[in-house]
């Protein structure tokens, strides 16, 4: 029973990790400009299908992923600079709307440059899984699961520690007052959006071994980081990993538990009741203070 | 009113030019009209089967043609989308007054057509898979996949040789998986199998084991079928051997392709599942009937076309064969003697098995269509 439990709990983790690490991406963006970046999807995509192409041209695994991040993080500032900044001063829905149309113009650009099908990249450590107290678990997964612990921290550091990351948040406060103290805000977007993308392709690298990549799987990974990100409470970073490992371990329970019919259904039963007792979501900010 | 005059004009119009085609037939090519999904969802499916019938329609002309005219192919991209399909149906039936058709790359846009090629009285071979296209039986439609019902029933066929008599099923939820698993439980007590656990999951998910471990701790579980195709598959592969599952573990003709090994890697070793002949065409025994067929098609289609053979060019492979030996046989082009030939059809050899069309069944293919595969060291290894 408890072995059953724990099988459950661990593939909950799993998956709630893969939508964390997406809900960092939004999370990061969002901070920066308030902006909901819908092509943060995109970026996983991107992370993972390089790096099976880049292995296909017979690159080696630790050149193929720097190789694989750097280009997502070029992407990510071509992006902001052709694409978000002509618009900085339009509306927030309307530079979302922009993203949305991005998204859509980088999949289709995906099925041109590389192709249709269903690829996997091979797990870092090996395909045997670990045996805890009866239940089983990837060594893919902790892969995933340290990367993303070690991400918040990094990114906690970096908002409360370093004069950039202050700048950061404080262009998301306000920016006409960050400017006046010297901030330059343009930049901060620009380097906003490369963070974000390149943390996207880490979190598409990392995952590709369990869930296999293709042209087409930054539409639900999206998706789902972004009810993540939302339940944790949108900018904060924190936030996005609870809600992403809530949203995972509440899917994997209702499967297990419940009928694997209604595990889609989840999500949206936990962001209606999350967003109508906490409506900031559970980590969100109500004074000043971000993660 | 006018619009009915016009309607009529029209008419007497077709008719006239009708018989002028009747009077001048000598060197007038037979018209094959095809609408395939070329591009869009399916177009893995409708690339090969366009391919095949481009490459088979030139090599027939070249030989000669059938009944001493040349052939023509007449073909829409409907790009997977059914009222397309249905534009471009009436496009082919009404302005390019093909003699059949060949097409239908999907159940969706085949259906589209029925209803159209039934008023149009013209023959039409289908290349989508699912048994609502031939049944109930439709008087001008035919078609060459075998069927996800054929698929299970194959695969009981197994089970019940080894012993097994209690299974889990588990399927995805997009169209493939939901038909399959549908089609399983409908047949399961005809072959003596219980489905003692029935999960589901989405087509988009990337963890199963939680639905694998319910179905690991059903007391009596003898072994387990997987029914769907595309990633999903590949992951409740991967899940099963992570659970260390050690019953035998089954999957439908949806991932009979090279990929699904490559996904999977070693948590495919054992996998056991029906696949048609065209898979192994080199590992069939010499007494095989389908073998010089298959092993013809294989070489023909990879060296032109530099790809892996797929069973749906096969599809393609036997619609239009099926055509050319009914037009044959029915010694015209005539649209009800060409039916009748159709209809006619026994111990055709083709890429998806041995034909036997009957005026009940518009398909012809029985079990021995499929052939048992295991996957063994990375590859298709064909069972007794």
């Amino acid at each position: 029973m408890f072995a059953e439990f724990l099988q459950f709990l661990f593939s909950g983790i799993t998956i709630g990790a893969t939508y964390a690490l997406v809900a960092l991406g939004f999370t990061l963006i969002y901070n920066a400009s308030h902006v909901i970046n819908f092509a943060q999807g995109e970026f996983i995509m991107i992370g993972g299908m390089s790096t099976v192409f880049l292995l296909k041209a017979g690159l080696p695994l630790p050149v193929a992923i720097p190789l694989a991040v750097a280009g997502t993080v070029l992407v990510g500032l071509a992006l902001e600079k052709f694409a978000v900044e002509p618009a900085r001063n339009a509306q927030v829905v309307t530079i979302i709307i922009i993203t949305i149309g991005a998204s859509i113009l980088l999949r289709g650009l995906a099925q041109v440059i590389w192709d249709k099908q269903i690829h996997a990249l091979p797990p870092f450590s090996g395909d045997s899984p670990i045996a805890v107290g009866g239940a089983t678990i990837l060594p893919q997964s902790l892969w995933v699961l340290g990367v993303s612990g070690l991400i918040v921290a990094a990114l906690a550091w970096f908002f409360n520690r370093t004069l950039l990351g202050k700048a950061i948040l404080a262009t998301a406060y306000n920016p006409g007052a960050a400017q006046l103290v010297g901030v330059n805000t343009r930049f901060v977007l620009l380097l906003s959006f490369g963070l974000s993308a390149g943390l996207g392709a880490i979190a598409g690298i990392l995952i590709a071994p369990i869930t296999t990549t293709n042209y087409e799987i930054g539409i639900m990974l999206g998706l789902k980081g972004f009810v993540a990100a939302v339940l944790g409470g949108l900018g904060s970073g924190v936030g996005a990993v609870v809600g992403g490992l809530l949203l995972g371990v509440a899917e994997a329970m209702t499967a297990g538990y419940l009928s694997s019919e209604y595990k889609d259904a989840m999500p949206f039963v936990l962001i209606l009741l999350v967003l109508f007792f906490l409506p900031n979501g559970l980590f969100g900010a109500r004074g000043t203070e971000r993660v | 009113m006018l619009n009915k005059t016009l309607r009529r004009g029209l008419l007497a119009a077709s008719v006239a030019l009708g018989v002028f085609a009747g009077t001048a037939q000598a060197a007038e090519p037979i018209k094959i009209g095809a609408f395939l999904s070329v591009t869009g969802p399916a177009a893995f499916l409708g690339d090969p089967e366009l391919k095949t019938l481009q490459h088979y329609i030139k090599k027939i002309n070249d030989q000669g043609g059938v009944l001493g005219r040349p052939l023509e192919l007449v073909h829409y991209d409907d790009a997977g989308d059914a009222a397309k399909a249905r534009t471009f149906v009436k496009r082919l039936l009404e302005s390019d007054k093909v003699d059949l058709i060949v097409g239908g790359t999907t159940t969706g846009t085949t259906m589209a057509a029925v209803p159209l090629v039934e008023q149009a009285e013209t023959p039409f071979i289908s290349l989508a898979g699912a048994v609502v296209i031939v049944d109930p039986v439709k008087k001008w439609v035919f078609k060459t996949p075998h069927t996800d019902k054929m698929a299970a029933e194959k695969i009981f066929e197994d089970m019940k040789k080894r012993g097994i008599t209690k299974i889990g099923l588990i399927s995805g939820t997009g169209g493939f998986g939901a038909s399959g698993r549908e089609q399983s439980l409908a047949v399961a007590p005809k072959w003596g199998i219980e489905i003692v656990a029935d999960e589901t999951y989405g087509p988009k998910d990337t963890d199963m084991t939680a639905q694998l471990t319910k179905i690991k701790n059903t007391p009596g579980v003898q072994a387990v079928l997987n029914f769907d195709f595309g990633q999903g598959p590949a992951i409740v592969t991967k899940n099963y051997r992570q659970l260390g599952i050690n019953l035998p573990f089954y999957q439908s003709h949806g991932v009979a392709s090279k990929s699904f090994i490559e996904l999977a890697g070693e948590a495919a070793e054992g996998v056991r599942l029906p696949a048609a002949a065209l898979l192994v065409a080199e590992q069939l025994p010499d007494n095989d009937p389908q073998k010089p067929v298959v092993v013809e098609y294989s070489k023909e289609y990879s060296e032109t076309f530099k790809q892996e053979v797929s069973t749906f060019g096969g599809h393609a492979y036997d619609g239009l064969m099926l055509a050319v030996d009914a037009i044959k046989r029915a010694g015209s082009t005539d649209k009800a003697k060409v039916r009748d030939a159709l209809e006619n059809t026994r111990g055709y050899i083709g890429t998806g098995g041995v034909v036997n069309m009957s005026p009940t069944d518009h398909m012809g293919l029985d079990l021995s269509a499929f052939r048992m595969l295991e996957i063994k060291g990375g590859n298709w290894s064909l069972l007794p």
